[in-house]
């Protein structure tokens, strides 16, 4: 096979890269930082003739899914882009269209919600949509945003699935910065993704209503056949991840697993963060500490038994959330999830929390060393003074700057 | 009824107007409208004035649709020439 | 006759479970008898999308979607680009008319926003809005669309506060300001008038907006059997004027004969009883007129304003 093109890119260009490839009919999008440059690339390759769809430059993120629902149901590939108050202002429609099984991609540079006004990275935005029915993807560097948005695409068509899909990358961090991504030459994308193949589109020939009124006798058949297809989606996001590395020679896993042999401690992390986690681990390491990290690439679906499969044998496990889940009673909503996934397990490890890097505060290898330190103190106690600890924040009850 | 395997896909439709089927003739509470053939014009200001498409037009003559009229009376208020009344629901068709 | 030209179909099937004497069951038969194939309809939340969809009942003999209500000025745009591209692709055959479907309180009040980026981008379509004056389908709460002085359960006909104390909203001027190809009112009452503006919006070059009355038995607290009574007195009365702005030039398409006074619409409405008992509000009443005709002259003055 022949080397393959490496181009220079940041996250956002990554990913309207692959969205290039992937050869959506239509784009409905709205401007909003850190996601600017996807839509912006985008309307350059339409512009130039090298994209064939129908950039529809709307009003409003609220527009922008509307729009995306309108096409999808077409039975165009209809794609998005969003961050923070524009994904929030979606919120509404996100349910509509993962009720509806429209298979719409979105990519979403993670940013932090408002008040106060913040463009940088945390992940406020995704996490509260975590219930809204989409599938979510979760990228560490613009290699990954490459081929998971091309993923997604197959992911959400697959008639097995048929759910939207929303590939997140952080702000900043990820989208604006730039790296050598290998990416597939057009072919490959083909070969890897039909054109889509719609069940029910709307249709002269075969009238159907979409968006009918559920009424009790039927609105919760409706909702769980949803819920089982979310469920079993995993299966075939799993088959697809498979079938990507194997032609493209890459390793990716829904739970990826860094350095937990013989661990007793692990991280668990989600984004671009699990870079410096890493290190923090290498040097820990280092000094021969039991220490590994897990690093979550699905979070809905959530990848449950895969989650159990990882962390059983270990004594302690950190979770690192990116936002505050208010009020609740874990810190960060993956925290949440991960004990409550963990709670019937026999010798469960123990778990703490740690919501880091809020609104873009800049977390480096010393507070991993010292949440690492945190872990390494609970496990040779055998006991958990407090569910999570707010990292990157000054003042008592936190970990400092 | 039906399980959420038989349930049609994400609750869509798939069969197009099958609403027809739905009886509405039972909200008519006190009154029905009655065509006088022999005073009828054909003007069809009764057809296309009806809400519920419940006058079947014909070849040269309407009728009503019992199974779906709700008995509004706006075919009879508006028929210029006298031809539709409001009867008791009582008295023969 | 006319009448016997427009077609059998009954795109919209009986058995739709809007209330008897419905205006909105009218006009959107008529509304689609302007069709000689189906359109593909997006509907906003509204009476109509609720009662027409019951599962797992559908009165739609056409495609139809309704995602939600303030949306569907866009949904309308991602139905329209899809099938620009997918024509354009070689995926689909044909045109269909994209036909938008909502209330007043989808369109005037919280689909505006959705309307203007619509209109603005020029999609092809043709949105009609179906407004009785009031959020219906929740129970008859106040809209944009409200006339003065109307009732309504949040606009109470109180001890102190004589109903709405707002003007309805001018959404055809609103509308009109987009420059767009085709924009008019219609009225079921009026059945010809309204399948020749429907047929001109269905051929314009870009976005086409119908504004039609659809008088409300339950929220306007009238006999079922009014409904087409009612729309006609409001021409006539000229609270509700038929007229059309084609290429910006603006043309009344139905000019009483004699120009009733405001009173004739108003009286027989339950909405409007507190301006008649216990005592008349001539003060009301009068003012009700007064803008009336202030806003049926300016209408008349841009017909004439826009003369080719």
């Amino acid at each position: 096979m022949m080397a393959r093109k490496v181009l220079a890119l940041n996250g956002d260009e990554a990913a309207a890269y692959a969205v290039k490839q992937c050869k959506p009919d239509v784009i409905a999008a709205y401007p909003i930082t850190p996601q600017t440059i996807i839509v912006e690339r985008l309307s350059d390759f339409v512009a130039d003739g090298e994209l064939d769809a129908e950039f529809i430059a709307v009003e409003s993120e609220h527009s922008a899914m509307s729009a995306c629902i309108g096409a999808s149901a077409m039975g165009a590939r209809a794609y998005t882009a969003t961050a923070s108050q524009g994904l929030a202002l979606m919120y509404e429609m996100l349910f509509v269209a993962s009720s509806f099984r429209l298979p719409i991609v979105m990519s979403v540079a993670n940013r932090a919600l408002n008040s106060p006004l913040n463009i940088w990275n945390d992940m406020s935005d995704t996490m509260g949509a975590r219930d809204c029915g989409w599938i979510q993807i979760y990228n560490e560097n613009s290699q990954e945003v490459y081929d998971f948005t091309i993923q997604a695409f197959r992911i959400a068509e697959d008639h097995r699935v048929l759910l939207p899909v929303m590939v997140c990358h952080d702000g900043f961090v990820v989208s604006h910065s730039t790296e050598g991504v290998e990416v597939l030459s057009d072919g490959e994308v083909d070969s890897f993704l039909p054109p889509r193949d719609p069940v029910y589109p709307l249709d002269v020939e075969k009238p159907v209503t979409i968006g009918c009124v559920g009424v009790p006798e039927y609105y919760p058949e409706i909702k769980y056949q949803q819920e089982v297809a979310t469920k079993k989606s995993i299966e075939t996001i799993k088959e697809i991840l498979r079938e990507f590395n194997e032609s493209f020679g890459r390793s990716y896993g829904i739970v990826e697993e860094y350095r937990t042999d013989g661990a007793e401690v692990a991280l668990l992390t989600i984004g671009s963060i699990s870079g410096t986690a890493k290190e923090a681990v290498d040097e820990m390491r280092a000094e021969g500490k039991p220490v590994g990290l897990l690093k979550l690439r699905l979070f809905r679906p959530f990848p449950i038994e895969a989650l159990r499969k990882s962390l059983s044998g270990l004594k302690v496990v950190g979770v690192v959330d990116r936002h505050i889940s208010f009020g609740s009673c874990m810190g960060g909503a993956l925290n949440m999830e991960v004990r409550a996934a963990l709670y019937e397990m026999k010798d469960r490890p123990h778990v703490m929390g740690f919501p880091t890097g809020l609104g873009g505060r800049d977390i480096r290898v010393e507070h991993f060393l010292k949440i690492i330190d945190e872990l390494l103190m609970i496990a040779e106690q055998d006991a958990l003074e407090e569910e999570y600890k707010v990292v990157g924040c000054r003042g008592p009850g936190c970990i400092g700057p | 009824m039906e399980t959420w395997e038989e349930v049609t896909f994400a609750g869509y439709i798939l069969e197009p107007g099958n609403a027809e089927s739905y009886k509405t003739g039972d909200w008519r509470s006190r009154q029905k409208p009655v065509i006088n053939q022999e005073k009828c014009t054909f003007c069809l200001l009764c057809w296309i004035y009806c809400p519920d498409g419940a006058i079947i037009r014909k070849e040269g003559e309407v009728e009503i649709d019992y199974y779906h009229c709700k008995g509004c009376g706006i075919c009879a208020y508006e028929c210029p020439s006298g031809a539709i009344r409001m009867r008791s629901e009582m008295e023969g068709e | 006759m006319a009448l016997k030209s427009l077609p059998l179909h009954e795109y919209l099937s009986s058995g739709h479970r809007l209330c008897a004497g419905c205006g909105e069951g009218v006009t959107i038969r008529q509304i689609l008898k302007a069709f000689d194939e189906p359109p593909i309809i997006c509907n906003a939340t509204s009476c109509l999308e609720v009662s027409t969809t019951p599962f797992p009942y559908t009165a739609w003999r056409t495609p139809w979607i309704h995602p939600a209500f303030e949306c569907t000025g866009a949904v309308v745009a991602g139905v329209e680009a899809a099938q620009k591209a997918l024509i354009r692709k070689g995926r689909k055959k044909k045109w269909d008319v994209v036909l938008a479907l909502a209330g007043d309180g989808g369109t005037h009040d919280i689909g505006l926003q959705a309307l203007s980026g619509a209109l603005e981008r020029g999609h092809k379509f043709v949105y009609v809005c179906y407004t009785n004056d009031a959020y219906m389908n929740t129970g008859i709460q106040r809209s944009g669309a409200t006339p003065k002085a109307a009732w309504t359960t949040t606009s109470p006909a109180g001890k102190v506060i004589p109903g709405k104390t707002e003007w309805q909203k001018d959404l055809m001027k609103i509308v009109v300001a987009h420059d767009i190809p085709y924009a008019a009112t219609a009225s079921p009452s009026y059945p010809m008038d309204l399948q020749r503006k429907m047929k001109k919006a269905t051929q314009a070059d870009g976005p086409a907006f119908i504004l039609a009355l659809a008088p409300c038995p339950r929220g306007w607290r009238t006999p079922p059997h009014l409904t087409i009574e009612l729309g006609r007195l409001a021409v006539q009365t000229c609270m509700f004027p038929l007229y059309e702005v084609e290429k910006g030039q603006y043309r009344i398409t139905m000019k009483p004969k004699r120009k009733l006074p405001v009173e004739y619409y108003l009286r027989p409405q339950g909405r409007f009883r507190h301006l008649f008992t216990p005592k008349t509000r001539h003060d009301i009443i009068n003012d009700i007129q007064a803008y009336v005709d202030k806003k049926w002259q300016e209408l008349q003055r841009m017909e004439q304003l826009t003369q080719p």
